[in-house]
């Protein structure tokens, strides 16, 4: 099995967020960069997993620039036996898929992993992009991924209950919560990642949408308390101020 | 040209966030003064897909075929790509949903369209085609402008409000064969929820517990309070890490985004992560005994006190309510 795990960085989640450049960049001073959850507890985990009991390759792949150094660095000290990094700027999901594609065409990789979505721009947009872009079967927020006779099973959920997929090999899947279970990096793994490969290749990362502004969303007015002893006004203003029940 | 909707049918009707997308890409017809047309997979009658008309639609495409049975991303790509060119769509919509997430981005891929998934508001058109969603899990907004000539927009549910209109839309059936749509997976469906339960993602109003309930056993009272408001459960992260709660009620970060009219928190400390899933609802009504925990900040309204008291309180106050009304 060849798989390729695909690896963004994001904003640690409790980093305090803020714009630059008339609002138009995110200010990533003092901000500490980890790998995306999705990524790394769920896409990259199961592809470890899969590789301890049917043997073969992990790949981590990144698009983005030196920077992202130290979050490939943990995902080889977690287990990935090598990464490429393709060195382009992208600015949208399609800049990401299409160097992710171009990088992966040729390569043979059975299962190509992305996560459910980055917890920054929440696009849940690369995955479908890549299957699309190699011509391949993409089933999207997995929650289980089985590997049985040449096929992957996957369950992921529908209204009211579980889609049980069967995709052929080989495809693209993104993982979401419940496809594996977080593991943190030992010392031994990360003595070894030290000396892993890491692939820097040339890409090209075409967009097809621009971010003009952001903004941040207005600050909530204050809460308005209800004394423990009168659980009824609460009641009462929801029925009548805030007109929800 | 026209603005194409894919719309979602369970139950024989369309679903709930469908009507939302067949309102939005309906007023984003009229302002470009196109059509509006609804393409319809799956079973239902005409007189029910005819009620997109309703909602500003001006034709319903219906697809009703095996192909279809379940969302394979190619097959649905494939199909919806040779509708957007028989209609000439100029504007593409999904639901922000698992069918949006698989096919919105195949189909953007496919016809180099520009996608913004998870739009919370109409386009702006008075400098091209900008659209806004949230971004760094519901901490900021972003205003993206799309240039390609088609362009897709998946919105999220529950953000924009149907309009209704008098209207009537005409229902045909697809005029190619959808034989040849041929999915690439198959699927087999299990049904998990149990009757009368209230999914999740759709719910209007949300009752939801954390670690301050102290064990599974102390659920009850919160069952009871969504039983009375008619509202569905969820719970905050380690609450379903520890198994206390099925996992597919865990919202936040890493869970459940979601956007109910109402969200009641009760015993959970409102941690960032847990915010960012949950900070789109419109109303929210926080229960901690500790009155530093920082959901207050996050809330409209708040009481400070023991859940173990102020649930059944809040329980029966709402009995009251409903049997006064
Ligand atoms: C990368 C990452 C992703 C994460 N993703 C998520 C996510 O998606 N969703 C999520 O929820 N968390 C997530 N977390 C975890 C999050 O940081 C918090 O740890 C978690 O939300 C805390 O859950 P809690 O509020 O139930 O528990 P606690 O933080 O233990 O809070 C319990 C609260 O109950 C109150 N309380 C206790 N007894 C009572 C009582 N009798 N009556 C009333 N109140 C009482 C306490 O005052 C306290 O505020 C994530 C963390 C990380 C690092
Ligand atoms: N710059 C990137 N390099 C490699 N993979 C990425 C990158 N950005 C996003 N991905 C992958 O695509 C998934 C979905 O991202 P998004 O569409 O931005 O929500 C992520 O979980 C990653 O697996």
């Amino acid at each position: 099995m060849k798989i390729l795990v695909c690896i963004s960085q994001a904003p640690d989640t409790t980093s305090k967020i803020s714009f630059i450049d008339n609002d138009t960049r995110f200010n990533d001073d003092k901000v500490q960069f980890i790998v995306n959850p999705y990524d790394e507890w769920y896409a990259l985990v199961r592809a470890l997993e899969i590789k301890e009991s049917l043997g073969g390759h992990v790949s981590a792949i990144s698009v983005g620039g030196p920077a992202l150094e130290t979050v490939i660095r943990k995902v080889l000290a977690i287990g990935a036996d090598d990464a490429i990094r393709i060195d382009a700027e992208p600015s949208d999901s399609f800049g990401v898929a299409s160097a992710i594609a171009e990088y992966a065409k040729d390569k043979g990789y059975d299962l190509i992993l992305t996560g459910k979505e980055t917890i920054d721009y929440n696009g849940s947009e690369v995955g479908g992009m890549l299957a699309e872009l190699l011509g391949l079967p993409f089933v999207s927020l997995a929650s289980k991924l089985d590997l049985s006779e040449g096929k992957v099973v996957l369950e992921t959920a529908a209204e009211g209950g579980l889609e049980i997929v069967t995709a052929p090999l080989p495809c693209v899947i993104s993982a979401a919560k419940g496809m594996a279970e977080a593991r943190i990096p030992n010392m031994r793994g990360i003595m070894a990642a030290r000396t892993k490969p890491i692939e820097v290749a040339a890409g090209n990362a075409p967009a097809l949408v621009q971010i003009k502004k952001f903004s941040l969303p207005a600050p909530k007015s204050s809460v308005k308390l209800i004394d423990p002893e009168n659980v009824e006004q609460l009641v009462e203003l929801l029925h009548n101020e805030a007109k929800v029940i | 040209m026209s603005v194409l909707i894919v719309a979602e049918i369970a139950k024989g009707a369309f679903r709930k966030s469908s009507l939302e997308a067949i309102s939005y890409g309906s007023r984003i017809a009229s302002k470009l003064e196109m059509n509006a047309i609804v393409l319809a997979i799956g079973t239902a009658a005409d007189a029910q897909l005819a009620l997109a008309g309703n909602y500003g639609a001006a034709k319903v495409i219906k697809v009703d075929h095996p192909n279809f049975q379940h969302p394979d991303s190619g097959a649905y790509t494939a199909l919806i790509a040779d509708v957007v060119a028989s209609t000439q769509s100029s504007v593409v919509l999904f639901t922000h949903d698992n069918l949006g997430k698989a096919v919105a981005p195949r189909l953007s891929a496919r016809l180099r369209a520009g996608l913004v998934s998870g739009a919370t508001a109409l386009p702006d058109l008075s400098e091209g085609f900008v659209v806004q969603k949230n971004v760094y899990s519901g901490k900021a907004m972003a205003a993206i402008a799309i240039t390609t000539p088609v362009k897709i927009i998946s919105l999220m549910p529950n953000s924009v409000s149907p309009v209704l209109s008098q209207g009537t839309a005409e229902v045909e059936a697809f005029s190619g064969s959808a034989d040849g749509y041929k999915p690439q997976t198959s699927s087999r469906y299990e049904h998990t929820e149990r009757d009368g339960e209230i999914s999740l993602p759709e719910a209007e109003l949300v009752v939801s517990a954390g670690r301050g309930l102290k064990g599974p056993e102390n659920w009850g009272m919160i069952e009871e309070l969504a039983g009375v408001l008619g509202a569905a459960t969820a719970c905050s992260r380690p609450v379903s890490d520890i198994g206390w709660r099925p996992h597919h009620e865990h919202v936040g970060q890493t869970g459940l985004a979601i956007r109910p009219n109402l969200y009641i928190a009760i015993g959970i400390s409102g941690a960032i992560q847990h915010l960012a899933g949950v900070n789109g609802s419109k109303v929210i009504v926080v229960i901690n005994k500790d009155p530093e925990a920082p959901f207050f900040k996050a809330a409209d309204y708040g009481i400070v006190g023991d859940a173990f008291e102020i649930v059944p309180k809040l329980t029966a106050a709402i009995k009251k309510l409903k049997s006064a009304n």
